[in-house]
């Protein structure tokens, strides 16, 4: 059984104009110890996919249909109470922007003191000890220092890795990083990327890593899902589906990437862009872009049907496979 | 300073030679910008030992930057946040007027103009700029926005040569031009740039200034707005200054790279060579932070620290407490650009051939 | 080429747009809103058309009937019923008065605001475009000038032009001189407003595109930076107008203000203020009711106006 189970989920944001539908009919699992990586273009549903899991969709947001489980429990059913029990301390979380978790007003070592001690019976001597363990962990230079420094005395670089030493505090099974390096420069981001990666492989912790950059899901997760307008699209081992997409957006996606173009060449463009949510078209949600678009998915949702290790929702894939059955 | 003019073959010894079929468009002679951050006159007042002292604090922002533009190439500025890339642009295009050395257009300095003297140029060199969100008038329709700086700049122009004009640039960047009475808010990301870009395109200028055209749009519309900039670029043979911190857009749309960190230029080459080959420590370190898409794990070079702040510049080579090969002449001498094959590099190291 | 995606819909007109803008749909939940805006408006419709409806013309001597005077509202004992909310001291009917006096009270608290809206624009915008140093000697100027409070500034100038006019005189110029006087007084709070969302918007990248397109600092200030300012402004001018209309009552009431023939709301307050103690409380209670009422729904709205538009619950 999967660490991590989430089956048919519906997230509605209640508008005026009526609800839109955020998220529909996702379904994924993670694994104890597994990196995956939900991949998508912004309004695709990735951060409200993440943040459904503990319930922290904001108003008017709501969790309209589907259930989640982790390790055994329904997080869908639980109280508000409950539900804290788990966040932060079993799963927690990392922001794109540092300062969303950490409190401007407090030093970073009355933080992780107050953190850990909110979750366990244990001196405040003892907590410091931990903080100061998880700052060694990150490799933040004088880390003695650090617990006595106010988050705006860090530089950006300085406080993802205290965010990742917070999120690690209470040896969490799951680790869910919302484009944690999306607002750092490419040699730091490199250096957070490759951090969080090791702390992961070392403590046996899940990552969900959301991001839009292919190239750090192909480095760092095993497993993808690739999203688009609220739906999975494809989903599957990280590296089929970097070398061997099936869908034509994730080929679009990857092949729109400049290094897939031959320098002073014009790039593979995607025509159009993704649907607003309350405008997603009938049938494939991605049928006015597609160059393989038919009648049938104009009309018709595509259902996921498996091609070597993926699970990928297209018609012409579909057809491509019972085709080639049916030769067979 | 050594004076060298790089051109589009990769040849490396003909890339040593000034050519004469490229002809320098902009001017960039040992710019400098301070930006002050001490506040007003009274704030500056400080008790030190007793004594009152006027004290000053500035962000060095560029610290002599010599760059040429060769007309038709696509000329890309890199470096991370802070390293003063964008201040190089606002600062070409008089957003912002420099604290010493001078930009040259077409042969004619411009830093030092009046607003009245600088018009025939403003039509010549236009500007995109990075946030679609904020860089078009909400509270203009996009045929208000497009039309006032064709009546602005060819008042001869009557209302339906105006029009044709109007949706002539719409119809070059995708955008239909029945839209024309939608405002900004009624369009997406890519489009607003799209529109921005129609903006600059509609006076015919010669030269555009991007600072970083494509960062704030996805994946997908990234690739859309890179190729229309390319088609422009074809179609009205423009010249470009392209700021951006992404090096993979920059190998696929860079005819020459320079590379920047705080404040000053490490190396410059054709975009193969530095690709190729880079030789300062800053680019190879920048190069191998890309993530691609490769199976294996990310084997980037590790920077040691962070970069420091523009206030405190450090002495000798700015790039030296973070550099794997520093030495005690890094520390005190400023390494000065010197002629590479394909480009020039700022690195003692690579002078003396320790690297 | 890339074929935009976008439908082929009808551009939408001013009408439709107002129709689906946040504006009007908060309007349509917020019932306060909504019934502070049907008393306001029509309070200043009655105002307005005070000369149609009232029943007579307190400014007309004839009409007048000493006779009349200190007669209780219709639901009183002794009342007459031709006379609605009573009879003042002189025996003007109290309704007719109050309506008079409503449209004084409106005129001078738009006219006062439109002036300040006026300079405080005007200041606004220059100090927070240009910076420096004219932003510096205007933002000085305006600090001095709250330093003092509105009424004692209009006391001193209202003193001045009394002693200077006569009081006939001043009668006749009352309107005029009053509006300048709160206007003059007031100016720095929206100067300060647009000084504050002028350089929020001057950081922008469409002020710097037309920077680089190379227009004028006048047509980038009033044509691309004034109207993106503007949600604000009406915001205060809200507020400011209930202010306005609060300072010319406590100045008429003062003595300052509007004279007794041609009075305001806050001069029919004093004039019943005498009164009170004689048992006829409702010279002073009626249009002091309305006075509170005029301002709390102007107040109301302002404040719905500012949960609208503010731009940190809400990006338009």
């Amino acid at each position: 059984m999967a660490l991590l189970e989430v089956n048919h989920l519906d997230v509605r944001f209640a508008l005026r104009g009526g609800d839109i539908q955020a998220l529909r009919d996702v379904s994924f699992s993670l694994d104890r110890g597994e990196r995956l990586g939900i991949v998508g273009e912004s309004g695709a549903g990735k951060s409200v996919a993440a943040f459904s899991i503990l319930n922290l969709i904001a108003q008017p947001g709501y969790i309209a249909g589907g259930d989640i489980h982790f390790d055994g429990q329904t997080l869908s059913a639980m109280s508000e109470h409950q539900l804290r029990q788990i966040r932060g301390h079993r799963i927690s979380m990392i922001f794109q922007d540092p300062m969303m978790t950490l409190n401007p007003v407090l030093s970073i070592g009355e933080q992780m003191v107050e953190c850990l001690r909110a979750h366990r019976r244990i001196s405040h001597r003892e907590a410091r000890e931990i903080a100061l363990d998880r700052l060694k962990q990150v490799q933040i230079p004088s880390p003695q220092k650090r617990l006595d420094q106010y988050p705006h005395e860090l530089s950006g670089g300085m406080r993802q890795r205290i965010i990742i030493a917070i999120a690690l505090l209470l040896d969490p099974d799951i680790i869910i990083a919302d484009e944690p390096t999306t607002a750092l420069d490419v040699t730091i981001q490199a250096e957070i990327m490759a951090l969080l990666l090791e702390l992961c492989e070392q403590h046996n912790v899940a990552l969900m890593l959301i991001t839009h950059d292919l190239g750090v899901v192909s480095q760092v997760t095993q497993r993808t899902l690739v999203m688009y307008a609220g739906r999975i699209i494809e989903q599957g081992p990280t590296k089929e589906i970097i070398n061997d997409a099936q869908h034509p957006y994730t080929q679009g996606l990857i092949n729109a990437l400049p290094q897939m173009a031959d320098p002073g060449q014009r790039l593979n463009q995607i025509r159009g862009a993704m649907p607003s949510l309350n405008a997603i078209p009938s049938g494939c949600a991605f049928n006015p872009r597609c160059d393989f678009a038919t009648e049938h998915c104009r009309h018709v949702m595509p259902e996921f049907v498996t091609s070597g290790g993926c699970q990928v929702a297209c018609h012409m894939v579909r057809e491509m496979i019972e085709e080639a059955q049916h030769h067979a | 300073m050594p004076d060298v003019t790089t051109h589009k073959t990769t040849n490396a010894e003909a890339s040593m030679q000034p050519s004469t079929e490229t002809q320098t468009l902009v001017r960039i002679q040992d710019l400098e910008k301070r930006f002050d951050l001490s506040g007003s006159w009274l704030e500056q007042l400080q008790f030190k030992e007793g004594k009152l002292q006027r004290h000053q604090e500035f962000v060095h922002a560029i610290n002599g930057v010599t760059l040429e533009v060769q007309k038709g190439e696509a000329l890309c500025v890199v470096g991370e946040s802070g390293c003063g890339k964008s201040t190089v642009a606002r600062t070409v295009m008089g957003l912002i007027s420099p604290s010493g050395g001078e930009i040259h257009y077409d042969g004619q300095r411009i830093d030092h103009l009046p607003a009245k003297a600088m018009l025939p140029y403003r039509r010549r060199m236009q500007m995109i700029f990075q946030n679609p969100y904020a860089s078009l008038n909400p509270r203009m329709t996009i045929q208000q926005t497009l039309e006032e700086p064709l009546r602005f700049h060819q008042p001869g122009l009557n209302p339906s040569e105006v029009g044709d004009k109007v949706h002539e640039v719409m119809h070059a960047v995708g955008i239909n031009p029945d839209w024309g009475k939608r405002y900004a808010h009624e369009f997406s990301g890519g489009q607003r740039q799209r529109i921005s870009i129609a903006r600059a395109l509609a006076v015919d200028p010669e030269f555009i200034v991007a600072d970083e055209p494509i960062s704030a749009l996805d994946v997908s519309i990234q690739a859309q707005v890179l190729n229309l900039m390319m088609d422009a670029q074809e179609a009205r043979g423009l010249t470009y200054l392209f700021i951006t911190h992404d090096l993979s857009v920059v190998e696929h749309f860079g005819t020459r790279v320079a590379v920047m960190y705080l404040g000053t230029v490490c190396e410059l080459a054709t975009t193969r060579e530095l690709f190729a080959n880079p030789r300062h420590p800053y680019t190879q370190a920048l190069l191998s932070a890309i993530p691609r898409l490769e199976d294996d794990r990310p084997t980037h070079i590790r920077l040691q620290g962070e970069v420091p702040t523009p206030v405190n510049l450090p002495s000798g080579c700015v790039f030296h407490g973070r550099c794997p090969y520093a030495d005690q002449r890094c520390r005190t001498e400023k390494p000065q650009l010197i002629p590479t094959a394909g480009g020039q590099v700022a690195c003692h190291a690579v002078q003396e051939g320790r690297l | 080429m890339t074929p935009s995606t976008t439908t082929t819909q009808v551009v939408p007109t001013r009408w439709q747009r107002f129709r689906a803008s946040y504006l009007f749909y908060s309007f349509k939940r917020d019932r306060v809103a909504q019934i502070s805006l049907l008393i306001f408006v029509a309070l200043v419709l009655a105002a307005f058309s005070a000369p149609l409806i009232a029943p007579t013309d307190p400014y007309d001597l004839a009409q007048i009937d000493i006779l009349n005077s200190e007669l209780p509202p219709v639901w009183m004992e002794g009342s007459d019923p031709a006379f609605l909310l009573g009879t003042d001291a002189q025996g003007r009917d109290l309704l007719s008065t109050i309506l008079y006096g409503a449209r004084v009270s409106l005129l001078i608290g738009f006219g006062a605001v439109m002036l300040q809206g006026l300079l405080g624009i005007l200041f606004g915008l220059l100090a927070g475009y240009y910076g420096g140093r004219i932003d510096a000697v205007l933002m000085r100027i305006a600090d001095i000038q709250l330093s003092f409070s509105t009424l004692m500034v209009a006391i001193v100038v209202g003193a001045i032009f009394k002693a200077t006019f006569g009081n006939l005189m001043f009668g006749e110029v009352a309107v005029l001189i009053l509006i300048l006087i709160i206007g003059i007084a007031e100016w720095p709070q929206i100067a300060r407003t647009v000084r504050a969302s002028v350089l929020a918007e001057k950081s922008k990248e469409y002020v710097d595109a037309s920077r680089v397109m190379g227009f004028g600092s006048a047509r980038i200030m009033f044509r691309h930076i004034l109207p993106n300012t503007l949600s604000p402004i009406f915001v205060i001018a809200t507020v400011q107008i209930a202010n306005a209309i609060i300072s010319e009552a406590a100045l008429s009431f003062l003595g300052l203000g509007m004279p007794e023939t041609q009075p305001s709301l806050g001069s029919l307050i004093k004039s019943g203020f005498d009164y009170i103690q004689s048992g006829s409380w409702w010279i002073t209670l009626v249009p002091g009711l309305v006075l509170v009422v005029l301002v709390l729904v102007v107040n109301l709205l302002g404040d719905w106006l500012r949960d609208v538009m503010n731009p940190r619950l809400y990006k338009g």
